[in-house]
């Protein structure tokens, strides 16, 4: 273990980067700092275009900034650039695996890109291909893998030369819920078993929730950066939903009487206040309009990342997977 | 200790000491041999390109060589066939390396580029190894067609057949850099077929693989002087013809004397031109690899 540096996984300072086309300047990533500590599972979101890619490829040393420092396991992005890439696991957005190969080949050049002697492949192979349960599937040729198969594989290469750190871009699009609830479940016992550091890109609010930390990145900046209970408790509303027989009244009445502004929002009449619970007894007292039906949600990352960025997350990205589920409420 | 605790002390430890990537020679060498043999791999997993590849030269050497051959005068005994044998040879690594070459698109548009530009490897060594790879596949694929050396006319003789086989894998490299360096160029498969065709049918037929590259009009003689194909064919069958007793009349017609300005450019020579351009334009290729990825 004498090459396994501890500390912070990820340390990021000024970190910046500008794309230049003609006249046009586009400010990607303008001076970022990021702390992330050994064996967190680290959340980092935002809309498209925030920088988020141009960012995960600086730390990945795809890309060189043009400013400040980022040392990922203990080494430098740019002066380092081996002892980083031999060091961390990259599953990216979209697949890059060989489809004409078998599972086993595409693990075994993995392997012998990296440098892994024969003997430490053979046991890595095994052990990562037992941990997404392909152990079975190792001689089929890839073309052959679902969606999710071929997924559970890209994370199983990512992780066949031990690294400290595991980045994935989006690791769950366009899977389906069982899929996406198995791929979480591996990470959390990855990170238990090895204590890994997992940095992660999401489009899926609900997957945020399974993160120690998230940061949030909008116009190049990292805009807020917390725990995601910290992170709810700091926007401080709840949100009220009504059904109600007349819901143009019951609007107009909540703003005379409660002095809050009310919306239709999916059908409901929409409020936020400061402690849903106290409010809804005024409700049934002061508006005098029948009410079928009250909903109180504390807010959820969904609703932080709307605070934050101005958008919802469902907004701001088009989705590339079938139907997106409801952020995670509580 | 209770149960509970013994099985949160059964973890791994956090990260196994696994090799550092050294940046040596060795270590590049040793990444050109990975990205080569997955070249193999994937020939060997695809039968129908094995097939495909091979049909084409009988094409050329039966169809169109028994076709040409009545109306065409050698000068003496051979046949046409036997003349047109190893340009037909260098035609089938033309093609194959060649598309061997460009696979480098693929490679990008699938996606599995990605995984190697990620790795702790040089780009020098990703592209040193799908030349190798591409060329000793397509050198693969045209030595079942040595097996017809008899069919023709020509020996099976084992310094024949080992000239011939350095000459392929010689023609092969070259062409697989060439389609190498196209991919650094071309991101799209929809360009990358048309344009390499273009590259490949003129190169093919300005090589003096399907006629002499004697007396011709002058412009032709040009071309297929600056040709490196030309280089590769001409050796193929001086190699070839060396071993039949031809006229005087044959030689002259068959294997006529290459020249370049008036001088008559040895064998040795024309293959050491390959092996230059070859390797001028694999570089070329890790340059432009290096700065445009």
């Amino acid at each position: 273990m004498s090459n396994t540096v501890r500390g912070p996984a990820i340390e990021v300072a000024g970190l910046t980067k500008t794309y230049t086309s003609g006249d046009t300047v586009v400010r990607a990533v303008r001076g970022i700092d990021l702390h992330v500590e050994a064996g967190q599972i680290y959340g980092f979101l935002g809309p498209n275009g925030a920088g988020k890619s141009t960012t995960i490829e600086m730390l990945c040393t795809i890309r060189n900034p043009d400013g400040g420092t980022a040392r990922v396991a203990g080494f430098d992005v740019v002066r380092q650039r081996d002892r980083v890439r031999r060091r961390i696991g990259l599953v990216f957005q979209q697949q890059t695996l060989d489809l004409q190969l078998t599972a086993e080949q595409n693990l075994r050049f993995h392997a012998d890109l990296y440098g892994l002697s024969r003997a430490d492949a053979e046991r890595r192979i095994d052990e990562v291909l037992t941990m997404v349960d392909l152990a079975d599937r190792r001689s089929d040729v890839v073309l052959k893998f679902s969606g999710g198969m071929k997924r559970r594989l890209e994370i199983a290469r990512g992780l066949v030369h031990s690294p400290q750190v595991l980045f994935l871009d989006e690791p769950t699009i366009g899977l389906d819920p069982q899929t996406r609830a198995a791929i979480w479940d591996y990470l959390h016992d990855l990170r238990r078993r090895t204590g890994i550091t997992v940095f992660v890109t999401t489009h899926y609010m609900d997957e945020a929730e399974h993160c120690d930390r998230i940061a949030i990145m909008d116009h190049g900046e990292v805009v807020v950066e917390d725990t995601p209970e910290a992170l709810k408790s700091s926007i401080g509303t709840d949100r009220i939903a009504l059904r109600t027989d007349d819901d143009e009244l019951a609007i107009t009445r909540v703003g005379e009487r409660l002095g809050v502004e009310a919306g239709m929002h999916e059908g409901q009449v929409t409020l936020a206040v400061a402690d849903g619970a106290q409010v809804v007894p005024r409700l049934f007292t002061e508006l005098g309009v029948h009410i079928r039906s009250v909903t109180v949600t504390r807010p959820s990352l969904d609703d932080v990342f709307m605070t934050y960025t101005g958008r919802t997350i469902r907004d701001s990205e088009a989705p590339q997977g079938s139907g997106f589920p409801f952020a995670g409420r509580r | 200790m209770t149960s509970r605790d013994t099985a949160t002390s059964a973890v791994e430890p956090p990260f196994e000491a696994l090799p550092e990537v050294r940046d040596d020679m060795t270590h590049q060498l040793r990444a050109t041999w990975v990205v080569t043999r997955r070249e193999l791999l994937r020939f060997k997993q695809d039968k129908a390109r094995m097939v495909t590849m091979l049909l084409q030269p009988l094409l050329f050497i039966f169809v169109m060589g028994t076709g040409l051959g009545s109306i065409v005068d050698t000068g003496g005994n051979t046949s046409f066939e036997t003349f047109l044998f190893p340009g037909v040879l260098a035609t089938s690594v033309l093609f194959t390396a060649a598309f061997a070459g460009i696979s480098l698109v693929w490679d990008r548009e699938f996606g599995f580029l990605r995984e190697m530009m990620v790795a702790p490897i040089s780009r020098a060594s990703i592209i040193w190894g799908k030349c190798l790879g591409g060329a000793i596949v397509a050198t693969g694929q045209s030595l079942v067609l040595l097996a017809l050396l008899g069919t023709v006319g020509l020996p099976y003789s084992p310094l024949l057949l080992l000239q011939l086989i350095g000459c392929l894998f010689l023609g092969a490299l070259l062409l697989t850099a060439l389609g190498v360096l196209l991919s650094t160029r071309i991101k799209t498969i929809q360009a990358a077929m048309p344009i390499s065709q273009l590259l490949i049918m003129p190169m093919m037929f300005l090589s003096g693989s399907l006629f002499p590259v004697s007396g011709l009009p002058d412009w032709l003689a040009v071309l297929t002087r600056v040709n490196p194909l030309t280089y590769v064919v001409q050796p193929m069958r001086h190699f070839s013809l060396e071993h039949l007793s031809l006229t005087a009349a044959e030689q002259e017609r068959l294997v006529p004397v290459l020249t370049w300005f008036g001088w008559e450019v040895p064998v040795g020579v024309q293959l050491l031109t390959v092996a230059v351009i070859t390797l001028g334009l694999v570089s070329l290729a890790a340059k432009v690899f290096k700065t445009t990825e």
